[in-house]
Order: C-alpha cells, then sequence, then structure tokens
C-alpha cells in the first residue's frame, strides 16, 4: 500500500495550520492591511472555480497534448450550480449531477470518459 | 483560585448558566446538520482519493492531518493532474488562508482559554467548526470552549474521518466509476463549494476568471498550470471591482459569513443576520 502522499499531507498541514493557529495564538492578527484579507477572500472562489472548469473543459489526450472538451459533464456541472446557488444544497446538487451523468451515458447520449 | 467566583472562567458543568445549556442544545442540533453533511461529502472525498489513486493510508491520512475539505478535493485534482508538490502545496496554503479570517475573528473570544488549548483547537477550525463556534458565542454573549469542541469534533472531525475510510474502503468494491459518473462529482464539488465563497461581485469577477484563465492557460500549456494560473489571477481581477459597487453580503469572519458558510446544512440564525460582526478587540470581553 503506497504511503507517498503522507508526506504530501505534512507539507499541506505545514502550510494550513499556521492561517488556523495565527490568529488564536497571536494578537493583534485583525490589524492585517485590509488588501490582504481583500485578497485571501477572493483566492477561494477563484481556485476551485479553476479546478472545475480545467476539470470538465480540458482533457489530456493519450500524446500528453491538451484539448477542449465539450460533453454531458457540463450540463451536469451546470445544474449542480444552479442547485447549489438556489437551495445553498450542494449534496442535493451533486446527486443532480451524478444522476445527469449516468442517464445520459446509460441512454447513449455521452460517451464514457477515457 | 475558584472558578465559580471567578467571571471570565467558563463555570464548570454543574453550575453550566440556563443560557449555555440553551445554546449547547442549539449547537448539538446544528452540529448534528452538519455531521450528516459531512459523513456524505466525507464519502465523496474518499471516492475521488480512491479514484485519482490514493490509497487507504494516504487518503486517512489528508482527513486527519490537513483535515480542510476544500483543499483535499483539490489535492486530488491536483495529484490526478500531475501538479508538482510545491505547487500542491502553494495551492492548500492559498486556498487554506481563508482560515486566517476565522482565528482572526474567534480570537477576541477565546484570548483567555490556554494557549495549549488554543493550539489544539486550530487544528479543528474549519468552515463549520468556526460557523458553530461564532453563532454560539453571540448567543451566550461569551466564549464556551466545551461547545467548540462539541462543534468541531462531533459536527465534523469524526464523521468526515469515518465516512472517508468508508469511501475509499468500498470505493475498491465499484467495478466501474464512471459509470456510476463518479468522475464529475470532483468538478460539480469544487464549483459547489466556489458558489458557498461567493458573497459579493468581487468573489463573482475571480471565480469567472479564474475559470476563464484556467481553462485558456491549461489549454496553452497543462492542466496543473492552468489551475495555478486561474487562482492567482482570478483575485487580482476581482480585486478591480470598486468596493462601492461589490455589493459585498458576508465578509469573511463575520456572523454574516458565519451563517453563510453553515451551507449545505440549515443553520440560519435569523436573530443574529444582521450582526455587524465580530466584537472589537479593544472591547470589553465577549
Amino acid at each position: 500500500m503506497s504511503t507517498n502522499l503522507v508526506l504530501l499531507a505534512l507539507f499541506m498541514f505545514a502550510v494550513t495550520y499556521p492561517s488556523r493557529a495565527l490568529g488564536l495564538l497571536t494578537p493583534g492578527l485583525d490589524r492585517l492591511p485590509r488588501a490582504a484579507f481583500d485578497y485571501l477572500q477572493l483566492v477561494g472562489p477563484a481556485v476551485l472555480a479553476a479546478l472545475a472548469a480545467v476539470s470538465v473543459m480540458v482533457v489530456v489526450g493519450d500524446d500528453d497534448v491538451p484539448s477542449f472538451h465539450v460533453g454531458i459533464e457540463w450540463v451536469a456541472v451546470f445544474v449542480c450550480l444552479a442547485i447549489v446557488a438556489r437551495r445553498r444544497n450542494l449534496f442535493l446538487g451533486l446527486v443532480a449531477a451524478i444522476v445527469i451523468v449516468v442517464v445520459a451515458r446509460e441512454a447513449g447520449f455521452a460517451a464514457l470518459p477515457d | 483560585m475558584r472558578r465559580d467566583l471567578r467571571e471570565d472562567v467558563p463555570a464548570l458543568s454543574e453550575s453550566v448558566a440556563p443560557e449555555v445549556r440553551a445554546s449547547r442544545r442549539r449547537l448539538a442540533a446544528d452540529a448534528a446538520g452538519i455531521a450528516v453533511s459531512a459523513v456524505g461529502f466525507g464519502f465523496v472525498y474518499g471516492l475521488s482519493a480512491r479514484e485519482a489513486g490514493f490509497s487507504v493510508v494516504e487518503a486517512m491520512a489528508m482527513s486527519t492531518i490537513v483535515f480542510a475539505g476544500a483543499a483535499q478535493f483539490a489535492a486530488v485534482g491536483y495529484v490526478a493532474s500531475g501538479l508538482a508538490w510545491p505547487g500542491i502545496i502553494l495551492l492548500t496554503a492559498l486556498l487554506n488562508a481563508r482560515h486566517l479570517l476565522y482565528s482572526a475573528a474567534l480570537s477576541p473570544w477565546l484570548r483567555d482559554v490556554p494557549l495549549t488549548h488554543r493550539a489544539g483547537m486550530a487544528h479543528l477550525l474549519t468552515d463549520e467548526g468556526f460557523a458553530l463556534a461564532i453563532s454560539h458565542f453571540r448567543r451566550i454573549g461569551r466564549a464556551d470552549e466545551r461547545g467548540y469542541w462539541l462543534g468541531a469534533i462531533v459536527s465534523t472531525f469524526i464523521p468526515w474521518n469515518l465516512a472517508t475510510l468508508a469511501g475509499v474502503v468500498l470505493g475498491a468494491q465499484i467495478p466501474d466509476p464512471a459509470r456510476l459518473g463518479i468522475d464529475v462529482i470532483f468538478p460539480a464539488a469544487m464549483i459547489g463549494l466556489a458558489v458557498g465563497l461567493i458573497t459579493g461581485r468581487r468573489e463573482l469577477v475571480a471565480a469567472i476568471v479564474g475559470a476563464g484563465v484556467g481553462v485558456v492557460v491549461a489549454l496553452a500549456t497543462s492542466p496543473a498550470i492552468g489551475i495555478v494560473a486561474g487562482g492567482v489571477v482570478g483575485p487580482v481581477v476581482g480585486l478591480l471591482v470598486p468596493a462601492a459597487i461589490a455589493a459585498e453580503t458576508a465578509p469573511l469572519g463575520t456572523a454574516a459569513s458565519a451563517e453563510r458558510y453553515a451551507m449545505p446544512g440549515m443553520h440560519a440564525d435569523p436573530e443574529n443576520a444582521d450582526d455587524p460582526g465580530p466584537p472589537d478587540p479593544g472591547a470589553s470581553d465577549p
């Protein structure tokens, strides 16, 4: 059983814990420059949106060349987005996305991923 | 010093004030809702990690040591896309930097808690833990260390880890995951989490630009570089939106943000909906 990524987890902890602990252990952190707080607030949406978009829109072929992908996954992810935005229920959104993909693939409207 | 004679030290269990007991009951109810969510989401994380090639030990190490859902999901994507470890670590630092805001917001409430306790509390500080704690503290008007542990451990840490184990173990029993649509869970979860973080036009612009830049750069170079580019450039462009038209509804670290982060549970607290935010550190004790 591989354990290589345990070391990665430790590194990830090493960069996560300070964010969690600094405010609790260091008085005055709330006096950081406003611009720093503003930037930090925007990192989450940007990274997560980039991950989602790249995951459904870019595929890497056997030749290691990225190419643009259009598929049922777009619809599934958009429906999830709409449900979360409207109902604030991520779990419902995930279930809807899975159902859309499964039904489309079983009905032959969409191909299985490589 | 006798704790029952000091107003600044939480009372012992046998003399807990009625309002604290009532708030803890409310906390427990909210925690139960979040626990259900954590079980489902942790299970999905376990499945995704398994799909990306994580072993049981590796997936569990992420859930116990890192204990940060969004960053863990992102790490699954990074590893699957072949991003080098320095890039993964950098993006993890950026993604989890929002916890600075939570810890800064909780700091005035917890300053009388022993340092070693606060050090332990920090590891359990998640979106959900923050939401539960700040709401509880505001209801009772002061910190409640036991309430913090209850919310953080019972609502998230235990269910998240047990569900991760179940997901990564049971995932091995699924012969053809793509037929069950498991491959779409990751991008759907990412976009859902992103929506939960969008509380104004700046976040919206950052997300759209991050996605667009990510795809363009990914097509020109590689998915891994595209993700980094989107995550770095998106916030810069988002900051260009003037504050006057940003329409920010829930700045991080405020009570409104705590309510927002209670998703996907049902933890709205109308009494605190218009609360301006955490107490001024220079003001009287919480």
